[in-house]
């Protein structure tokens, strides 16, 4: 019985974290939306040239641990704006997500039959109004698989940014150890989070995905 | 009789890399003619229509809608798209919108009508095409026939000047070619220019006002119906005709 009344005690403790660590995945995976989109559709609609930079930021990006991106960001860049380390880590995760958003996105753009954008055409539409309201809304329909695999990673790799002291649920987990000396009550504590958590996103992202399923 | 005519061809070539597909191709249409269009295949049919509404526009020679040199440069080639509908052999409807959806999204992205005003006109167009109760259907959920037939709406709700029709009957099945012809038989009747690409037959009998029949890129003949079917100058029409026919005949 110690042990569970331990692992409450625990928990409580802990779950002042699980905000943080929401919060931290929800800025990333939001930051790498918005990066993912754009960069897909500058490689995918762009001209050579940003084509060119577009390619460049996913290749360097997916090259690079994404701890490194966060130092990079906390020590180097924090230093000339003021970024507290809960963005400075967010904002580094969801610039390293971005590159993989990218991806995603890249391949979804282009799995919408060319055909959606000759009849688009076709009635009047420029090539960015076509883009927004007939490629855009297939692409994100065909890209929320894949992102959702990104966006439980995105969940997990959020426990990195305890390296610059954002306190999120790994953060606590290891102050609980540390102070108790009870290293399996802690992380079980936090294994059991996680666990809910992408439980819980997986249920969410299935349930989107069922309720926007294209026919084809 | 001389009206202005609706569309002016001039001696358009078009290019693809190394292959030409259109030799110098030149033709006149007035306005509510039906010109069907047919030929053997990679004799340019598709290209050519897809040059008319620049889509690919052409390598060189000039074409005209109504008053305007629509190949000259700097025009404004999403207007121009506007007054030439289009229907494809592959229907192209917009798998993401429902039949509604599919004819509203030009009235209110192009043309920039107020959603109700472009409700009400999308269902008219509906109402035209015989699919008021399909209208929430979503394109998976409706037969080739039917898809056709929200395509043609969706090009009407436009108002189109000129209709081209790409094949429009070729990726269907047999019993439901005649609810599309239907439909652009109606549309004839009313007054609708159409350059119509295929080879049903009886259609260019009973709505043609023209048959012309190209190949390598070129007409090489054009006349009435009854003159190319019964009648044809050129040897190579009157064997590629009575192919098409027999065959035609044979299918039914």
């Amino acid at each position: 019985m110690e042990f569970f009344q331990d692992l409450v005690t625990t928990l409580n403790f802990i779950l002042q974290g699980l905000w943080v660590t929401i919060g931290v995945t929800i800025v990333a995976l939001v930051v790498g939306l918005v990066f993912g989109v754009v960069t897909a559709m500058l490689r995918v609609y762009g001209n050579a040239f940003f084509q060119r930079i577009a390619t460049v930021y996913s290749v360097i990006v997916r090259a690079v641990p994404v701890i490194v991106i966060i130092f990079i960001l906390y020590f180097v860049i924090a230093r000339f704006v003021n970024l507290s380390p809960f963005w400075a880590g967010s904002l580094a995760l969801g610039f390293a997500s971005g590159a993989y958003q990218t991806e995603i996105f890249r391949g979804a753009f282009q799995s919408v039959p060319s055909g959606q954008m000759v009849a688009a055409r076709a009635i009047g539409m420029s090539r960015w109004q076509a883009i927004q309201s007939i490629i855009f809304p297939q692409a994100v329909r065909l890209a929320l698989p894949g992102w959702g695999n990104e966006a439980t990673l995105v969940l997990k790799d959020s426990t990195l940014v305890f390296v610059v002291g954002v306190p999120e649920i790994l953060r606590r987990a290891q102050q609980v150890s540390a102070r108790t000396l009870e290293p399996f009550v802690a992380y079980a504590a936090a294994l059991l989070l996680y666990l809910a958590l992408t439980l819980l996103t997986t249920q969410l992202l299935q349930w989107l995905e069922r309720r926007y399923r294209l026919q084809m | 009789m001389t009206t202005a005519p609706i569309l002016r061809i001039e001696d358009v070539y078009k290019s693809f890399g190394e292959t030409r597909v259109l030799n110098g191709f030149s033709l006149t249409i007035q306005p509510q003619e039906v010109v069907v269009l047919v030929g053997p295949s990679g004799s340019g049919k598709s290209t050519l229509l897809r040059c008319i509404n620049l889509l690919h526009p052409p390598t060189s020679g000039r074409i005209w809608l109504e008053e305007q040199e629509i190949t000259a440069p700097g025009v404004n080639q999403d207007k121009v798209r506007q007054r030439i509908g289009m229907v494809f052999q592959e229907f192209n409807l917009f798998t993401h919108l429902t039949a509604l959806g599919n004819v509203m999204i030009g009235l209110t992205k192009v043309r920039k009508m107020h959603k109700q005003e472009a409700h009400d006109l999308a269902m008219f167009e509906l109402e035209r095409v015989g699919l008021v109760e399909r209208a929430h259907h979503y394109p998976a959920q409706l037969s080739g026939g039917q898809k056709q037939r929200v395509a043609i709406a969706r090009a009407l709700g436009m108002d189109p000047h000129i209709m081209l029709f790409d094949e429009p009957t070729s990726a269907l099945d047999p019993e439901l070619t005649g609810e599309v012809l239907e439909v652009m038989q109606q549309l004839a009747k009313e007054g609708m220019t159409m350059i119509v690409v295929s080879h049903e037959m009886g259609f260019a009998r009973q709505v043609a006002s023209r048959v012309v029949f190209m190949e390598g890129g070129i007409v090489v003949e054009e006349g009435p119906p009854a003159q190319m079917f019964e009648q044809p100058v050129h040897e190579r029409t009157r064997a590629f005709l009575r192919k098409i026919t027999d065959l035609d005949e044979g299918g039914q």
